[in-house]
């Protein structure tokens, strides 16, 4: 281990932690505003789509592969699958496109 | 509500945090292979991984190290594309129980990472200490050792599988929106704006320049705000609103 890597490192992790902690241990109240409890409520899920579209279609080698994975994701979600099977299928088809 | 105990435990948190784990190990995988290649050392690289847990931050930190930059510039790097934890933080603590004490806090906001956040804020009741440490468990595990595994031997699985990984986090990420989606027309509004703002992006030549981090951010905050105008959720449903759309999922 390299020292100045280590200062590069540690420095990295405490902004990173920081980022992470203050908000969450500082921010105690429950929020009353009809607007922020809607926003914070809608929040996970923007963030979610907005992670996964257009990012999944590139996230195996094709993109035909990709839409696979994503078709058989939307299929089972839609039936309620739990998330692993979700998540295996949906890297099963990939792969089995993929091949081709 | 806010203020009851959290019906999950330990093992509740470990089982939703192995998909997660999953993922991470095949993205980390691809950090350790890049990290190595840009000249870190493998401990170096796994240490990176163990203290920060966190994909584009990470990327970009290597590249700062790699080009013997600043530390004011690490820490701008890191602030900006890591700023969307401390939004995810705020939503969070609506959503935790009164376990969740300030040593506990301390300890669970080191976890808090993109698809922990969404996981455990998607749940119907409010989440405690147990049930996220579970939570954090594989996903933490995972991280680590794939970019241990990356760093070590990028070529210890055959390509076309390192590639059909590539996908499970994405398709993780749609088994959580969709059911809610089918359900509540808000949160389907939601979703489509978000995809549809990120997309154009992505797209849009003017607008692609956006680095991922903030791309993020914008089209996510565009859609809750938009949202939260046009379709706010009841008020007395605020608290409970989870439960409401998300209870048969568990």
């Amino acid at each position: 281990m390299r020292i100045d890597v280590l200062i590069y490192v540690l420095v990295m992790a405490l902004t990173t932690y920081l980022i992470r902690m203050l908000p969450m241990t500082l921010f105690r109240k429950k929020i009353k505003s009809r607007f922020a409890k809607s926003f914070f409520y809608y929040i996970p899920y923007a963030v979610l789509a907005a992670m996964t579209l257009p990012a999944i279609l590139y996230s195996t080698e094709g993109i035909y592969s990709a839409l696979a994975g994503l078709a058989v994701a939307v299929v089972l979600s839609f039936c309620n699958c739990s998330l692993i099977v979700v998540s295996v299928a949906a890297c099963v088809a990939a792969f089995l496109v993929g091949l081709f | 509500m806010h203020r009851e105990i959290s019906p999950y435990g330990y093992k509740n948190g470990f089982c939703d945090g192995i998909p997660i784990g999953l993922g991470y190990f095949s993205v980390s995988f691809g950090f350790g292979i890049t990290a190595v290649n840009e000249g870190l050392w493998l401990l170096e690289a796994v240490l990176i991984s163990m203290t920060n847990l966190t994909s584009a931050g990470q990327v970009a930190g290597v590249g700062v190290i790699v080009a013997a930059g600043g530390l004011i510039e690490m820490i701008l790097t890191q602030l900006v594309i890591n700023l969307r934890y401390s939004l995810m933080g705020i939503t969070l603590t609506q959503r935790l129980d009164t376990r969740c004490t300030f040593p506990h806090r301390l300890l669970m906001s080191f976890g808090l990472t993109d698809e922990i956040f969404a996981v455990s804020s998607a749940k119907p009741y409010p989440v405690g200490p147990r049930y996220f440490y579970g939570l954090m468990c594989a996903p933490y595990i995972g991280w680590a050792a794939g970019t241990l595994f990356g760093a070590w031997a990028g070529n210890l699985l055959p390509m076309d599988i390192r590639n059909a990984m590539g996908i499970m986090i994405y398709a993780m990420f749609v088994a959580i929106i969709i059911p809610p989606m089918k359900k509540n027309r808000g949160v389907l509004l939601v979703v489509a704006l978000a995809s549809l703002i990120s997309c154009c992006m992505y797209y849009i030549p003017l607008l692609s320049g956006i680095s991922s981090g903030f791309a993020i951010i914008i089209s996510a905050c565009l859609a809750a705000v938009v949202m939260a105008l046009l379709c706010p959720v009841k008020d007395d449903a605020a608290d409970t609103s989870e439960g409401e759309v998300l209870r048969d999922e568990d």
